[in-house]
């Protein structure tokens, strides 16, 4: 009886978002007569991020700064549908249909502001909320400027539609080829286990990632839904169950002392490296993240208790039960054979 | 329908309360006092997302009968914001990016604060003992454990 240890690793490949009909997400944007910008969504945001990913896409499409960006969210009601966020689909989606709005909002904003220069449209640029014409520098106009002259002058809107829809993908009968996914992320990791084969415990020690992303819009955020997925998927691999009486089916998990979380007492080392390989399709490159940082350590660990103790654990969570429970499978085996010989 | 008043210090200041016998100290922060900050996770004194002070202790409001903190102090995370400013552990949460989707958060930062309190040189693992009845889905709890050891590191503590 020993504490023995194992490596193992495995890789994902990670289409964003699905595909069962059609995938759309619509986004509104429209400027207030202070030169503020609103960002119309039903997304939700659970807490990766989406917002802030959204007014950085935003900003930077407009051609203004953060701050002039508020975007609202979660209200099914009130904003424009999205199928929903899931699937790291969020910022690739969501992000392509307020790049198509913003454009369009733009493009109404610089309608206005070349009635105010007098110049053509096309000969304007917006950077950090002023508006000029190329190779006339001191001809200036700031967003706020123009959205004043729109709304009270003009009587015009500065709005902007935008939807981004990855169309349905039919099934050839005859080949099977389909279209299923819009861009694909990659990751792989590997993952230092220790299993005691005294008490069936496997603990997790390292998890070493790299993870290809399509291009990073918040470099922090990035890290932080890698760190998370970590430990995530580290549960998924060993704690986590809805059917804590696997086989019986009926879920049990009442409350938090029936379905195991990890706490900070439960944390490997974690580490990990970001690959940018920029979409075709995505907002400014990306592929998407989130779901995927959960997917690759559970069957690294999976491997690296095969490495340890040489059997396969095919059933989710690894529970000390199931390990003491294929280690004496194991050594039964082993003796069986010993004994024929 | 019976009542009952209960009189307590809250985040300093003298407070009485007349809720149903059964009110919890979540239930009464929350929707008596409109102190939002202490949040419901489970409500089963399973996760820790109702972590406040009683008398410096950490505490589950939400296993804890208003009744019982009669005469007592109760510290919630409003408590220790100042106004127009963040607390220290607050600053280190934001610039360690400690919060995902934030539910979490008031929580561990009372669980914190009632540590630095009791020791204010804690190592790594005395904050992860210290943080372990509070749950975090989101982070993997890294960034949340390198804010309190900023906190720790300022008051002379942290080393790994």
């Amino acid at each position: 009886m020993a504490k023995v240890r194992g490596r193992g690793i495995a890789s994902v490949s990670y289409p964003t978002g699905m595909n069962l009909g059609g995938d759309p997400t619509q986004a509104l944007v429209f400027c207030q007569p202070t030169g503020g910008f609103s960002v119309k969504l039903a997304s939700t945001d659970l807490g990766q991020g989406l917002k802030t990913v959204i007014q950085q896409i935003a900003a930077e499409t407009l051609g203004v700064p953060l701050e002039s960006v508020v975007v609202d969210t979660g209200d099914t009601d009130s904003a424009p549908h999205c199928m929903g966020t899931f699937a790291s689909r969020g910022t690739h989606r969501v992000g392509n249909a307020v790049i198509m709005a913003a454009q369009e909002a733009r493009r109404a904003l610089l309608e206005v502001a070349a009635e105010e220069l007098e110049a053509s449209p096309d000969d304007l640029d917006i950077s950090d909320g002023v508006i000029s014409v190329r190779g006339v520098p001191d001809r200036t106009l700031s967003v706020f400027d123009a959205a004043l002259a729109a709304h009270f002058k003009y009587g015009r809107t500065i709005s902007g539609r935008g939807i981004y829809l990855k169309p349905k993908s039919t099934v050839d009968p005859e080949t099977g080829a389909c279209d299923p996914d819009s861009t694909v992320a990659h990751a792989t990791t590997v993952a230092d286990v220790e299993v005691d084969t005294e008490t069936g415990e496997v603990t997790v020690l390292r998890l070493a990632s790299a993870y290809e992303v399509g291009r990073q819009i918040n470099p922090a955020m990035v890290e932080g839904q890698i760190a998370g997925g970590a430990v995530m998927g580290m549960a998924h691999a060993l704690m986590e169950t809805v059917y804590p009486e696997y086989p019986a089916l009926r879920p049990h998990a009442h409350n938090l002392s029936d379905y195991l979380l990890p706490t900070t007492m439960d944390l490997p080392e974690i580490s990990s490296v970001v690959l940018e390989y920029p979409s075709s399709n995505g907002p400014y490159g990306v592929k998407g993240v989130g779901e995927m940082t959960a997917n690759s350590p559970i069957p690294a660990i999976i491997n690296a208790i095969h490495d340890a103790i040489g059997v396969w654990i095919t059933e989710l969570p690894v529970t000390p039960e199931k390990v003491l429970r294929a280690l004496k499978e194991r050594d039964a085996a082993q003796s069986a054979a010993t004994a024929a010989d | 329908m019976s009542a009952i008043t209960v009189s307590f210090t809250l985040n300093g200041r003298a407070t009485t309360l007349t809720v149903s016998p059964a009110t919890t100290l979540l239930t009464a922060l929350r929707e008596h006092a409109q102190l939002t900050a202490t949040k419901a996770g489970c409500s089963q004194g399973g996760c820790g997302s109702c972590t406040v002070l009683v008398n410096g202790e950490p505490t589950l409001a939400c296993l804890t009968p208003l009744a019982h903190v009669e005469g007592q102090e109760v510290t919630t995370l409003e408590g220790i914001t100042p106004v127009g400013g963040l607390h220290p552990l607050q600053k280190a949460f934001y610039d360690r990016f400690a919060a995902q989707c934030g539910y979490c958060t008031p929580g561990m930062i009372m669980a914190a604060k009632a540590l630095l309190d009791r020791n204010p040189h804690p190592t790594r693992e005395e904050i992860a003992a210290a943080l372990s009845g509070n749950l975090c889905r989101c982070t993997g709890y890294l960034p949340i454990l390198d804010a309190v050891e900023d906190v720790a590191r300022q008051n002379g503590g942290g080393e790994r």
